[in-house]
């Protein structure tokens, strides 16, 4: 894998982070300057100052482990229709192995919720958008199915639905003909909880994944992706994903 | 001349037939011949706005709800369709759909097609545990 592709730090980014990092300091308990991934009301929308990632420890994940991939199908409703070629697909394990050195890695693969997503450029309804705190989702109020999104994304993330679907899990609405890809469960985001394959993966005790606000210092995963060498997969196509491998 | 004189007698005769229809005071019987939606309401009562302004303003409060939902993540229940269904739903078929369903028959009667059930549940979550 290459290097991350974030290293040119620009001014304006450098002047950014700076202003976070002083905002955060604490000017009295309890009162910041720039409030960093506050609790979010009910009635209050999504931030731009929160960017929700995952952190894969790709030598913590088992080759043949697919626990993740059976809690997101069963989370979001994902079923076997008896047609693996054409099922929709949020998260897959892929199994890698360098020739050379005859190293495998295992890492489970899902939408990287790039910071600036090709799906989002190509959509021609603006059905595929990103969310304010980095969320990439497909609205499919206006979906077409056109799959232009499937085309762009490097990472093979969507998946368009062939058939008509019934039982939905309430949280999850899923239907024929509109493009869809992993959500990061953001339905559970928006109750506080964590996302269903990560914490499929912590109750089994792999602790493989890591799910968290990587603009807050104060977070487990900012200060694991401070402090560890970690990579995101096609870091060259400079899309940012907010999802890090770390082992790879 | 003739037949076109009697043509015009007879429109006016008609005119005044339904001139008296509208004036006369309508039977009683003649409401019972007006087919009305027959809907399983099992929660009578107050929704989250009076019956009004539900019958009429419901699709916008949920267009509304769900580009909020969607684009900004506020989840509220008030006007949100999880909770339509939640409280709507048919405690015999369990569901918003159905001949006599909250949502089903209204719409069977005015002839507007529901697409919100091609992707949304039509059945409440239902409890951790509970079987269907």
């Amino acid at each position: 894998m290459s290097a991350d592709a974030n290293e040119a730090l620009s001014r304006r980014g450098f002047l950014a982070i700076s202003a976070a990092t002083l905002g955060g300091v604490m000017l009295a308990p309890g009162i910041r300057l720039i409030e960093i991934a506050a609790a979010r009301a009910p009635e209050q929308a999504v931030s731009r100052q929160v960017r929700w990632g995952l952190l894969i420890d790709t030598n913590k994940c088992a080759p043949g482990c697919d626990d993740c991939v059976k809690a997101c199908a069963t989370e979001n409703g994902l079923k076997d229709t008896g047609h693996p070629r054409t099922d929709a697909q949020w998260i897959r394990k892929v199994e890698l192995k360098d020739m050379r050195s005859g190293r495998t890695h295992s890492v489970p693969v899902m939408c990287q919720h790039c910071e600036h997503p090709p799906c989002v450029d190509v959509c021609p309804t603006g059905a595929s958008f990103k969310r304010a705190d980095g969320i990439v989702l497909v609205d499919r109020h206006i979906c077409i199915g056109c799959r232009y999104c499937m085309m762009a994304c490097p990472y093979k993330a969507r998946s368009i639905v062939f058939a008509e679907i019934t039982d939905q899990n309430p949280d999850v609405p899923r239907g024929n003909g509109c493009a869809e890809g992993c959500t990061l469960c953001v339905h559970r985001i928006d109750h506080d909880r964590q996302p269903a394959c990560v914490e499929a993966c912590t109750r089994a005790g792999h602790n493989a994944m890591l799910f968290g606000d990587l603009n807050d210092p104060q977070s487990e995963i900012a200060q694991r992706v401070a402090k560890y060498a970690s990579t995101q997969i096609r870091a060259d196509l400079r899309l940012n994903p907010g999802v890090r491998y770390q082992g790879l | 001349m003739n037949s076109n004189g009697i043509g015009a007698l007879a429109g006016r005769i008609a005119r005044a037939i339904c001139l008296a229809a509208l004036l006369l005071p309508v039977p009683v019987s003649a409401a019972g011949r007006v087919p009305k939606p027959v809907i399983d309401i099992d929660k009578p009562g107050k929704c989250v706005e009076d019956t009004a302004t539900m019958r009429r303003e419901h699709p916008d409060m949920l267009r509304h709800q769900r580009d909020l939902t969607m684009h900004d993540g506020i989840r509220t229940r008030k006007h949100s369709l999880k909770e339509c269904v939640q409280c709507h739903a048919s405690t015999k078929t369990g569901s918003v759909l159905g001949d006599k369903g909250f949502c089903q028959s209204c719409h069977d009667y005015a002839s507007v097609r529901i697409d919100c059930f091609s992707c949304h549940a039509a059945k409440p979550k239902l409890a951790s545990g509970a079987k269907p």
